[in-house]
């Protein structure tokens, strides 16, 4: 870290520190709407910090991450099906499923850059939007409401949005921290070398590959996380939680806070879900505000609101 | 399955093909050229059926509100080309992706804002009503041959644009090395805004044909665009050929499917693999070949 940007990072520290301290009171208030408000931030938090993985740190534009997502609400909505609501038990499924699946079409997707990659991820997306929709005992295209809501060790239920909020921040955290020790390792360091130089990564002997691949299907894995609380926060399941339009807000919210930050997504997925709540309360066709919103961040905003916030220009 | 079936079904397919292809040279094209990723182009589309249904009510004559159509359209798509896309042309794919997807939000919800959400139906033209027997006993609706006819002349007229004319010529050009065209002396702001606009037309042309078949509503143009994504990254990006092959086989393995598959697999597998079919050829011809069939640099 540069000397000039101490100065910077002690800013970030206070506002970070602030909004967690606001997220922490704000499920005390005992105001449903805002507790579930703060659950759905950290839920898209942890979402957007997984794709910042492979957005930022590893230069991958996956346009298909809600893919993940959606495994994670569908997981937590079949489970109870079979009787099985523990959250020990859910959210390793949901994980280990997202993460096969991100896997396998990692193999194929990773062989592919650029233009390409960013279609392919879309097409295996959409390969499990039609395979959620197609399901017709599970309402298809409508999809179903969950029978049960996840359950905490010692009985406390995810439908309670006071527990949801809590659960999910300290998922949230822990998400963090994990996500700054990957890309502090040497794991994370040849991630970053092979976005900036894949030449000069082989030339040393290394494979991106590999690397790659093991990113991806950790990404995977985490946004299925994510996916779980969601559908615990809506109580529903269906296709339209893996839709192209959700993988397209997924890069949004890490775009609006800059990529390979970590930090950034996670604020931008919480501006996200502000302007999505402010929005809607404004007008009906807030999705048309949202739209041009997107385009001035790209076409004016050029560094994001991590840059806004520490003054540093993107990279 | 009869003979008489089968035909019509090709007949679909290849009409499904070619709007597919209508939709995918844009893409490849605004690609190619400007190197510029295009989500919006659904929006076109979906604008061009808009632009038909609401031209219909004020025009009788079938051919005038099909050429105002095309005529508003291409007005949008020189605003949209200003206004937004013109400082993406230089930014990375990343930022490209946001911002056209932010363009068709903003564009699907724009036409419920003008139009209201209920879906609009328009009349294909009287003159176009009738059906032509293709056997004894199957005969298919004149509308969509002449579809199928219009979108293939449309692709000659393209090719011939491209090939036999100075303006393709520098299209190509730009298409190979754009700086060095401006450097030549032609003015690339105005080929890339011609180029933009021709592929928007394309794809509002495939909206306005379709407006008689399917239900004209907000974002009716993304599956289409999703599709024809997938036929640009099987054909290889930037290919036109590619584009055209790509097109035709996913149209025809696509309306084949939704009647074979069901059959072998049953009802649910069966409709499933039908609507991710094209997606799984995708993902085959990626494992192979990583830059497409007719692709042969890297994007």
């Amino acid at each position: 870290m540069q000397p000039e940007s101490n100065l910077a990072s002690r800013r970030l520290a206070i506002a970070l520190g602030l909004l967690l301290a606001i997220a922490l009171v704000v499920p005390l208030l005992g105001q449903p709407y805002y507790t579930r408000l703060v659950a759905r931030m950290a839920i898209f938090g942890i979402a957007a910090l997984s794709l910042d993985l492979l957005v930022g740190y590893a230069g991958l534009v996956s346009f298909g991450h809600a893919a993940f997502f959606g495994i994670g609400v569908y997981c937590a909505g079949l489970l109870p099906m079979l009787g099985v609501q523990q959250v020990w038990v859910i959210v390793p499924v949901a994980m280990l499923v997202a993460g096969l699946y991100g896997a396998l079409s990692g193999l194929i997707s990773l062989r592919a850059s650029g233009l390409y990659f960013i279609f392919i991820t879309l097409a295996f997306a959409e390969i499990v939007f039609y395979i959620a929709q197609g399901l017709r005992m599970l309402g298809g295209d409508d999809g179903f409401r969950l029978p049960a809501p996840t359950l905490l060790p010692g009985g406390a239920s995810l439908a309670n949005p006071v527990v949801l909020a809590y659960t999910m921040l300290g998922a949230l955290v822990l998400a963090v921290w994990f996500a700054r020790r990957l890309s502090e390792s040497h794991f994370g360091q040849v991630v970053v070398a092979a976005r900036d130089n894949e030449t000069r990564l082989r030339a040393m002997g290394l494979s991106a590959y590999p690397y790659r691949l093991v990113l991806y299907t950790i990404a995977s894995a985490l946004c299925a996380l994510a996916g779980v609380g969601f559908a615990n926060l809506v109580e529903y399941a269906s296709p339209a939680s893996m839709s192209w339009i959700v993988s397209g807000e997924f890069l949004f919210m890490v775009i609006l806070g800059s990529a390979a930050t970590i930090i950034g997504p996670v604020l931008g997925a919480v501006v996200f879900v502000g302007l999505e709540q402010i929005l809607s309360a404004l007008t009906e066709h807030w999705l048309f505000w949202l739209g041009i919103i997107l385009v001035l961040r790209v076409l004016l905003l050029r560094q994001g609101l991590y840059g806004l916030l520490t003054g540093r220009g993107q990279r | 399955m009869t003979g008489g079936l089968v035909l019509e079904q090709a007949f679909n397919g290849l009409q499904f093909g070619m709007i597919l292809f209508l939709m995918a040279v844009g893409v490849t094209l605004a690609f190619g050229v400007m190197n510029l990723i295009n989500l919006a182009h659904g929006s076109m589309l979906m604008l061009g059926a808009y632009f038909i249904a609401a031209a219909a009510t004020k025009i009788t004559a079938y051919p005038l509100a099909f050429v105002a159509a095309l005529m508003l359209t291409a007005v949008a798509s020189v605003l949209l080309e200003v206004l937004v896309m013109r400082p993406l042309y230089r930014m990375g794919h990343l930022d490209q992706v946001l911002a056209t997807f932010g363009v068709s939000i903003a564009v699907n919800e724009a036409v419920i804002m003008i139009w209201g959400r209920e879906a609009m139906f328009v009349a294909p033209p009287e003159w176009l009503d009738g059906t032509v027997a293709l056997t004894d006993t199957i005969s298919y609706p004149l509308y969509r041959l002449a579809i199928t006819g219009v979108a293939a002349l449309a692709g000659l007229a393209l090719w011939l644009l491209l090939a036999r004319t100075r303006l393709g010529m520098r299209i190509r050009a730009g298409a190979e090395n754009g700086d060095i065209v401006g450097a030549l002396g032609v003015n690339v702001r105005l080929l890339f805004i011609g180029v933009f606009v021709i592929s928007s037309l394309l794809a509002a042309l495939g909206g306005v044909m379709l407006g008689p078949l399917i239900a004209v509503q907000s974002g009716m143009g993304d599956p289409l665009l999703i599709l024809a994504l997938a036929v640009v990254v099987i054909g290889g990006v930037g290919s036109l050929k590619g584009a055209l092959v790509a097109s035709l086989a996913v149209g025809l393995l696509d309306t084949f499917g939704r009647m074979i598959w069901p059959h072998l697999m049953g009802n649910i597998i069966g409709n499933i693999v039908a609507n991710a079919s094209v997606y799984i050829l995708m993902a085959l011809v990626i494992a192979v070949r990583p830059s497409g069939l007719f692709g042969n640099h890297a994007a």
